[in-house]
């Protein structure tokens, strides 16, 4: 056992609960570890750590200016942006969580993927892109500041760095816990040598670094993470054999992407509205449009087509992921013995069994020898390594730019501004490290993302939309619009947690999970939000069209690719992902 | 990746470290041939060809990445 506080546990009911401590511990003492690393797993992952270290050592001398520290230059091609771009998405959350509630959920869990993705980065790509490109900002609180004023800039700075703290405590949380289950590695040790190592590379390379790295990191996780997917599906007997192995053990459909979604009656207690509209319209577009963790490695992008490019190859490879996260959830489902029925961590904890979000390491025990086991283990700490670096050099960019330069130090060189982007990188990990202490509030660790996800990026997709695309929304519409959705959100979640009934008014069904009460807010709050900022702004004097050139739609000249040959074009490929997308959407109807 | 000029392309990081991750792990299968191991499905040998595949891999991104004198 790990030095883990777990005798006292913050629940939302606001109460302290003191588990039966002592019986707790005794449970948790003889759970055993899931595997042991040989000494050619342990290189494998020791190389690994020399290699991360030694990109942020060598790209140290390139990153000076502050354009290169927080922008990376804005030299990427559109391929590691967007390789980028979906590497800062795949931390543990995405491995771990994901492949815990394909366990849990069945292929209901895909439409994260799919609906909750693919169309939202393509609509970054060819929408949204050009105004953020254009108008040369930094951050996507720096395009509130432009677009609203300072105001804005100042609330969406500060709730996304909140948020970005938490995250990274999140991510850290979820490697720690995964290190000490699977491996018997202690907890704190686990948290202060990935996060001491995260720092050393962000604060020495920048975003360049951090870039570098994901991409690397990005490999890795296919490499170590394909092997199950390829070895469970031999094992079950292809799709149909894995199919008629999960209908013979559940007794309910686990492999229909939008059938059983007609009622709440299926394994999300979701109904298809609040997959549309709650995570395929508003948390997704939210998230994948202006959480400035991926939009900033697409601002890194050379020029505005790699830019428009850059969301769109991140949309192919996304569509793809399903295949090493839920397909393993599946697997585990179909194959791993009847007896070892995963649960709630919480449950887990409790009977000194195996938890949902363990069933990819669980898979990988299942297959996977020295070397291999190394490689997969390597790949997990390459997710964790990916959110967590990704979370840092956002962190550090908006507090430098959108909260010390704008309202405590205005004026000062440039070099001073890369100073404190690799100060903040190391104060944003140790306050990462105390988040990473308080998070063991939901049963499953992406519930509690999509809750943060609903609080503060789903008001803040309708405050940027409006902007981009209604010159008529003002300043003082745009600060109240997103002030009223996120105080509507938190709202909500407070109202639903000391009164568990009032799900039926927030997600309309009293079946309603986590997962579904999440999305239903989002909505709640994304429509709120444009509902104040609409009527703010038409209460409000307009802003002079001349303020707004290069920011909103009809008020910005955005290039023509028509000279480009068409295999050149941004939507050209935007149309084919849409194809295959829907083709998909088919296929597992 | 050359977006730099002066970058050492971040492929050619990557092909390297693939190079030795597959020989690493062809070299664990190759030991488990003699040394089997109790694991589902180690009867297809999956670390020989994944190893395999993996110094495929790096020695490709290598020789196409390497750093060339400019002319």
């Amino acid at each position: 056992m790990g030095s883990w506080p777990k005798c006292k546990r913050l629940t939302f009911g606001y109460t302290f609960r003191v588990d039966q401590s002592l019986a707790l511990l005794i449970l948790q003492a003889g759970r055993s570890r899931l595997m042991t690393l040989n000494t050619v797993d342990l290189i494998i992952i020791g190389v690994y750590f020399a290699y991360v270290l030694g990109i942020g050592y060598y790209l140290k001398r390139f990153a000076k200016s502050g354009e290169d520290f927080f922008l990376a230059g804005r030299e990427m091609t559109a391929w590691i942006a967007g390789l980028s771009f979906l590497a800062a998405n795949l931390g543990s959350l995405e491995l771990m969580g994901w492949a815990g509630n394909a366990y849990r959920y069945g292929i209901l869990a895909t439409h994260w993927y799919w609906v909750g993705a693919i169309p939202a980065m393509l609509f970054l790509g060819i929408v949204m892109m050009p105004f953020y490109y254009i108008s040369k900002t930094h951050s996507v609180p720096g395009y509130l500041q432009l677009r609203y004023g300072e105001p804005a800039r100042a609330l969406g700075a500060v709730s996304f760095g909140f948020m970005t703290v938490l995250m990274s405590g999140i991510n850290m949380y979820a490697m720690a816990k995964v290190m000490h289950v699977v491996l018997g590695w202690n907890m704190d040790l686990s948290i202060w040598v990935s996060s001491i190592t995260v720092v050393i590379y962000v604060a020495l390379g920048g975003l360049l670094s951090a870039i570098f790295n994901e991409v690397l990191q990005f490999m890795l996780i296919w490499l170590g993470a394909l092997l199950i997917p390829v070895l469970g599906l031999i094992e079950a007997g292809g799709w149909n054999g894995l199919v008629q192995k999960i209908s013979v053990r559940m007794h309910a459909d686990y492999t229909h992407l939008w059938g059983p979604m007609g009622t709440f009656d299926n394994p999300m207690g979701i109904h298809w509205t609040g997959i549309v509209l709650g995570l395929g319209w508003v948390i997704s577009f939210g998230y994948w449009t202006t959480d400035f963790l991926v939009v900033q490695r697409v601002l890194s992008a050379r020029d505005l087509r790699s830019a428009k490019l850059a969301p769109i190859i991140g949309s192919a490879f996304k569509m793809a992921v399903p295949f090493i996260v839920i397909l393993p959830g599946l697997l585990g489902l179909a194959l791993l013995p009847a007896d070892l029925h995963l649960t709630t961590a919480e449950i887990a904890d409790a009977t000194g069994g195996h938890s949902y979000d363990e069933v990819l390491p669980l898979m990988m025990v299942r297959y996977f020898g020295p070397g291999l086991l190394g490689l997969g283990i390597t790949a997990l700490i390459a997710g964790f390594m990916s959110g967590m670096a990704g979370n840092v050099s956002a962190f550090a960019t908006v507090w430098t730019y959108d909260i010390y330069r704008a309202f405590i130090k205005k004026s000062a060189p440039d070099n001073h501004y890369v100073s404190m982007g690799r100060w903040c990188t190391i104060i944003g990990v140790m306050a990462s490290i105390g988040t990473a202490y308080l998070v063991r509030y939901f049963g499953s660790i992406m519930d509690y993302v999509q809750a943060l996800f609903s609080f503060f990026i789903a008001p803040l997709f309708g405050t940027v939309l409006l902007g981009m695309l209604w010159k008529r929304g003002t300043r003082h519409g745009g600060f109240w619009g997103l002030l009223a959705g996120t105080a509507s959100s938190i709202a909500m979640f407070v109202w639903v947690k000391l009164d568990p009934s009032a799900v039926g008014y927030v997600a309309l069904s009293h079946k309603a999970m986590d997962q579904a009460q999440n999305m239903y807010r989002a909505l709640w709050s994304w429509l709120i939000c444009v509902g104040v900022t609409v009527v703010v702004s038409l209460l409000t004097r307009p802003t002079p069209e001349k303020e707004l050139e290069g920011l909103v739609y009809g008020l910005t000249s955005v290039p023509s690719e028509g000279h480009l040959p068409l295999y050149k074009r941004s939507i050209f490929w935007a149309v084919v992902v849409a194809v295959v997308f829907i083709v998909l959407q088919w296929i597992f109807w | 990746m050359s977006e730099h000029k002066h970058f050492i392309s971040i492929w050619l990081f990557i092909g390297s470290l693939l190079l030795v991750y597959g020989l690493l792990i062809l070299g664990s299968g190759i030991y488990e041939l003699s040394h089997p191991l109790r694991k589902t499905l180690a009867e297809l040998h999956a670390p020989i060809w994944w190893g395999g595949l993996l110094i495929v891999l790096g020695v490709g991104y290598i020789l196409i990445f390497r750093p060339r004198r400019e002319k």
